[in-house]
């Protein structure tokens, strides 16, 4: 199944010759699945998994003025990062909805930028539309650069042989530059699996023999190639918000719950006015999490109900093999149905099925 | 998994398995379950409901997606596999033989001749 109007990452051939199952995602044939979701599920809880997320797109900023610049654009802090540090940030619209959610790394004298494969395109877009006089120096490196995961509680003492440095000394949100078998990478301890784990930020020239040599050195000791079907409940399970399901141009990062990262301290930016006025009004609907009773799993845009009333619609749905087989779910919902301990009915194909407000994360790694 | 020789099948990827009495057994086929991967929840029809042949008779759930279940004969749900209610997995490992679907009585022989048999059936899922 390969159609002609996709992008092919620089790992196609070895998703096919891995049995993957293809499927569009983002303008690129990603796959899905290769063994199955859940064996692979079970390998990044337990060993270790390998994704290709070469799909993301991947942006270099470089002048002066880059922190000052972003610091404008996005919710968090920027300019406050230290040398190799990774930070989550979110770029927001003037009513407060999220354009994308990111991550930016502050390389040694220039910036890597990592968003959404969706919103690549509309991203870059809203970035060169800034641009002004601030000096910044905009370079993609969508389709071209490759980026490939490694996650899961064995994954740094897989990696470790091949690179030349120490990865126990990278902290969790912090990056390196160094070599993969010899191949120069940008090595960031990130990622969406709520495991430990390591992304690999390579030449995609270099990416195939990267990916092969990882999985032909540590397939004995348990390291599976994994889909982003496996990934979206990982991420599901760790509390992690998915852009277009807990966050979208409509629902605010406040809504989301991801006040932690935003700092209205700094003087201005764009959404500032309008996400400090929903905090105050309190009024908003917001995402919780749900643990449904019953096998039928939630879907995303199912209703949900507070005794006969709707107050709002699943955002996300998955059964969840790390917590006991349950399914769990993302909602929107009003504010007086957000309270911890709730309880809602997810109405399912015409009958209503029992869910309970609860905290996320659904599932935390064991330390 | 190779292709039992005896059933007839649907282009939907149901398998039927009718008895001598009018008695009809009713699975998805191996093809089927592959595609839809790890399948995590199955709505069966109600005991006693008729059914029209090729309707829409319940869903099938994997972790990723819902789909639509379908039956391959007319006639009245007899019974339904309730095993699948505790593991739906059985779905994936035993679809021709434990993981079976539903029951269909009062089914005629005649609409067998609507259905594919085997050597149709492998040439439908090879394209």
């Amino acid at each position: 199944m390969t159609d002609a109007t996709l992008k092919q990452t620089a790992l196609h051939d070895d998703h096919v010759a891995l049995g993957g199952r293809l499927v569009p995602f983002g303008g690129f044939a990603m796959p899905v699945q290769y063994a199955g979701i859940l064996k692979e599920h079970d390998a990044v809880r337990n060993r270790a998994g390998l994704f290709d997320l070469s799909h993301m797109g991947q942006f270099i900023l470089e002048g002066e003025n880059v922190a000052q610049w972003a610091d404008g654009l996005t919710i968090n802090a920027v300019e406050t990062m230290k040398p190799l540090q990774a930070r989550y940030n979110i770029f927001c619209n003037a009513s407060g909805g999220a354009h994308d959610d990111v991550i930016f790394y502050k390389l040694d004298g220039r910036w890597l930028l990592v968003v959404n494969a969706s919103n690549a395109d509309k991203m870059w877009a809203h970035l060169n539309a800034h641009l002004g006089d601030s000096g910044v120096k905009l370079t993609s490196l969508h389709g071209k650069n490759a980026l490939i995961a490694i996650q899961g509680p064995k994954a740094l003492a897989m990696l470790q042989p091949h690179v030349d440095i120490d990865l126990n000394a990278v902290k969790y949100y912090f990056c390196s530059e160094a070599t993969v078998y010899g191949k120069k990478a940008v090595l960031a301890r990130t990622g969406y699996t709520g495991e430990d784990g390591f992304e690999l930020f390579v030449d995609g020239a270099d990416a195939s023999e990267i990916w092969s040599a990882l999985l032909n050195d540590h397939a004995a000791e348990g390291l599976e190639p994994c889909g982003l079907g496996a990934r979206d409940v990982l991420r599901l399970e760790a509390g992690m918000p998915l852009y277009g399901h807990e966050m979208t141009e409509e629902i605010t990062p406040v809504q989301a719950g991801l006040n932690w990262a935003l700092k209205l301290a700094k003087p201005a930016f764009i959404g500032k006015e309008a996400l400090a006025a929903q905090i105050e009004a309190d009024a908003y609907a917001r995402i919780v999490g749900l643990v449904m009773e019953g096998r039928a799993p939630a879907r995303e845009g199912y209703k949900v109900f507070l005794g006969g009333r709707q107050v709002g619609e699943v955002r996300s749905g998955s059964m969840a093999p790390s917590c006991g087989g349950k399914n769990i779910a993302t909602a929107l919902v009003e504010k007086d149905a957000a309270t911890l301990g709730t309880a809602l009915e997810v109405e399912i194909r015409g009958a209503r099925h029992a869910a309970t407000v609860t905290a996320q994360p659904f599932y935390k790694r064991p330390k | 998994m190779s292709l039992p020789q005896h059933l007839s099948y649907s282009k939907d990827h149901e398998w039927v398995d009718l008895g001598d009495d009018g008695v009809a057994t009713v699975g998805i086929t191996d093809y089927a379950q592959n595609s839809l991967g790890d399948i995590v929840f199955v709505e069966l029809p109600k005991v006693g409901t008729t059914v029209a042949q090729h309707s829409n008779v319940g869903v099938i759930e994997s972790v990723k997606a819902v789909s639509d279940l379908f039956t391959p004969v007319a006639g009245v749900i007899l019974e339904v596999n309730g095993k699948l209610d505790a593991d739906s997995s059985i779905l994936n490992r035993e679809p021709y033989t434990d993981g079976w679907l539903f029951k269909v009585k009062d089914v005629s022989s005649d609409q067998l001749d609507t259905l594919l048999d085997a050597a149709a059936y492998e040439k439908l899922t090879a394209e």
